[in-house]
């Protein structure tokens, strides 16, 4: 575990992860959530739905951070104007003023780029979480909770890579900002899975105290509890994410392409699929049938098509009626 | 039946399981159903393959109903059914009865694989999946559609037979427009600790979705059902429920819900002359909220 690990995932980092529950104070509200036990049950299906998708698009994102190089715009994006304006943006930015404005014309540049077809990857990646995230509460919360992470870790670990994020999507949703953050701390994608994954269970658990006051010891016994399956999420998400997706256009000798997943040996071979995550059986046959639905898309395009997309249809009940909730002491 | 020119063909390869030794045999099948537009640009069945245990009947012009000619699926088979909706042609798919999903030797699995041309339109309600205890089943759903295809598509999965334990399943849905991705999903039942977490299911015994092209114009909530319109276009009904009758009854009212939502949106739109499915290539960045600050 790199050291920086321990400043991305402390509650005392200045971006703003205390305001949300992650679903918690409805579910305190709507009383399932009532009593240590319950909260336990809470966390823990958390952790392996949320948590997991979480732990695996950081990792994703960390990896593809890692394989942009310093120079991260492909040719094609080095117009003259918008070279220029990321140097000015980057000034600013550092100096913290016109952050609204900014950031305004960092959307016009990505709407600009896409209309121009640019398939920019971390709008691509962006793509793949919305597709994840079906209930636009948690999505409004994730891009709140990202913009705030990726504004703190521009100043406390600049690095190119952050920038590029912020000019392709300004509001990126939190694994992905999480992701890049760890890179641009100098940890690894699996580094960025642990904390996403603490990320999913650490913050709803300090709400829980807060909101039913609960004793605080008996919450962290909870979180405790956890961690050796935080260790599981976060060592399957990078595998997922290492095995399953080398980047045709930069291909990452850092990064761990060891033994074949025992899901990619019943032959996962092109990214076009959407297989099925690990079985816990492993007993996994590739229909031959399948069609590959965005084969004409080319490899890039669907480059973290198959990561995993773990649902948890009670998180998202719960996240459009905190929406709706009339007295709120958090912001999702 | 005028208009019928389907062909009908028996796709079973039954193979003998290895090394069970119960003499069982896992079934192989590949069902599937093409439309195409006739001589006359109605539309009509250009393909109708069953593969027991899928069988299909044609019970209207474009109407298919899936009927079950075999128990299952069970451990160890690999079911495929595949679609194919031609641009401007109709289909719809349903079936006479739920799907038991049962024990047997490993991993059963059920691929869904469906193409829905421009202009096609695709309604895939097929009853509930039930999942017997102690199976072990994998549903796996890709849909891929072109602009202007207007689909509405329902998952029922129901955990377990009356007063029995679920079965285990591992559920993913992949739909793509035009190769962007509008919705993937998964959803794993059958791990006891996490059934039941008030975070996943609760106290539902069933979890049902449905998909529609549409996008609805906001977003509505009731008692254990949420219309979600999705971040690029389209619209997610998402529901939990005690059995599959509720079930049923909460995504239907979703499907309502968010159907008049969209015609309000549909009203808006006619008159700012836009379409929305020409807006999906176009992407909200943060979503309206944020990019209003």
């Amino acid at each position: 575990m790199h050291p920086a690990l321990l400043l991305l995932t402390d509650s005392r980092l200045p971006a703003g992860g205390h305001a949300h529950s992650g679903g918690t104070e409805q579910a305190v509200t709507s009383g399932a959530v009532h009593d240590v036990p319950s909260l336990a049950r809470f966390l823990r299906g958390r952790l392996h739905t949320a948590g997991a998708l979480a732990a695996a698009l950081a990792a994703a994102a960390c990896a593809q951070a890692a394989g942009t190089p310093p120079a991260t715009a492909p040719p094609h994006r080095h117009l003259t104007g918008e070279a220029g304006k990321a140097e000015k943006t980057w000034d600013a930015d550092k100096t913290c003023k016109a952050d609204a404005t900014h950031e305004a014309d960092e959307t016009g540049d990505a709407d600009a780029r896409e209309a121009r077809g640019d398939a920019d990857p971390w709008v691509l990646l962006d793509r793949e979480v919305d597709a994840r995230t079906a209930s636009p509460a948690q999505r409004d919360a994730s891009r709140t909770q990202g913009r705030l992470l990726l504004r703190v870790a521009r100043r406390v670990w600049p690095s190119p890579v952050l920038d590029e994020l912020a000019r392709a999507v300004p509001h990126p949703h939190h694994p992905v900002a999480l992701g890049v953050a760890a890179h641009a701390a100098g940890a690894a994608p699996e580094d960025a899975a642990l904390a996403a994954a603490y990320h999913a269970v650490s913050g709803p658990a300090t709400a829980a105290v807060r909101l039913l006051g609960l004793d605080p010891v008996a919450v962290h016994g909870l979180l405790a509890d956890l961690t050796p399956a935080l260790r599981t999420v976060a060592t399957a998400a990078c595998l997922t994410v290492t095995t399953q997706h080398p980047d045709p256009a930069h291909p990452q000798p850092g990064l761990a392409h060891p033994q074949p997943h025992p899901e990619n040996a019943h032959g996962y071979p092109d990214l076009t699929d959407a297989p099925p995550q690990p079985d816990p059986t492993g007993d996994s046959v590739r229909p031959d049938l399948a069609a590959a639905p965005a084969a004409q898309l080319g490899n890039v395009q669907v480059r973290w098509a198959a990561l995993p997309a773990y649902s948890a249809p009670a998180l998202d009940l719960l996240a459009e009626q905190h929406a709706r909730a009339e007295i709120r002491l958090f912001v999702s | 039946m005028p208009g019928n020119t389907a062909h009908r063909a028996t796709g079973r390869t039954d193979t003998p399981h290895a090394g069970t030794g119960s003499g069982r045999r896992v079934m192989r099948a590949c069902a599937a159903v093409a439309t195409a537009s006739g001589p006359d640009g109605t539309p009509v069945l250009r393909r109708l393959a069953s593969a027991p245990p899928l069988t299909l009947r044609q019970t209207g012009p474009c109407a298919v109903h899936l009927v079950s000619t075999a128990a299952g699926p069970l451990g160890g088979d690999r079911l495929a059914l595949d679609l194919d909706v031609a641009p401007h042609t109709t289909l719809e798919l349903g079936s006479v009865a739920s799907t038991l999903v049962l024990p047997g030797e490993g991993v059963s699995e059920l691929l869904v694989t469906a193409r829905v041309g421009a202009g096609a339109t695709l309604r895939f309600a097929p009853e509930p999946t039930v999942l017997a205890a102690g199976c072990e089943h994998r549903l796996l759903v890709r849909l891929a559609l072109e602009p202007d295809a207007s689909v509405l598509w329902r998952e029922e999965i129901v955990f377990g037979r009356y007063g029995e334990a679920s079965g285990r399943c591992h559920a993913r849905f992949d739909v793509t427009c035009g190769g962007l991705p509008l919705l993937r999903q998964e959803f794993v039942v059958g791990e006891p600790a996490l059934d039941a977490s008030p975070a996943v299911y609760g106290a539902a015994r069933c979890v049902g979705n449905t998909f529609l092209t549409a996008s609805a114009g906001e977003t509505v909530v009731a008692d254990g059902v949420a219309v979600l319109p999705l971040a690029l276009s389209g619209t997610l009904v998402s529901a939990l429920a005690a059995d599959a009758v509720q079930l049923r009854s909460r995504l239907e009212w979703g499907e309502r819900a968010a159907r008049t939502s969209m015609t309000a949106v549909a009203a808006g739109e006619r008159e700012a002359g836009g379409s929305r499915i020409d807006d999906s290539g176009r992407r909200r960045i943060g979503g309206g909220r944020l990019a209003d600050r």
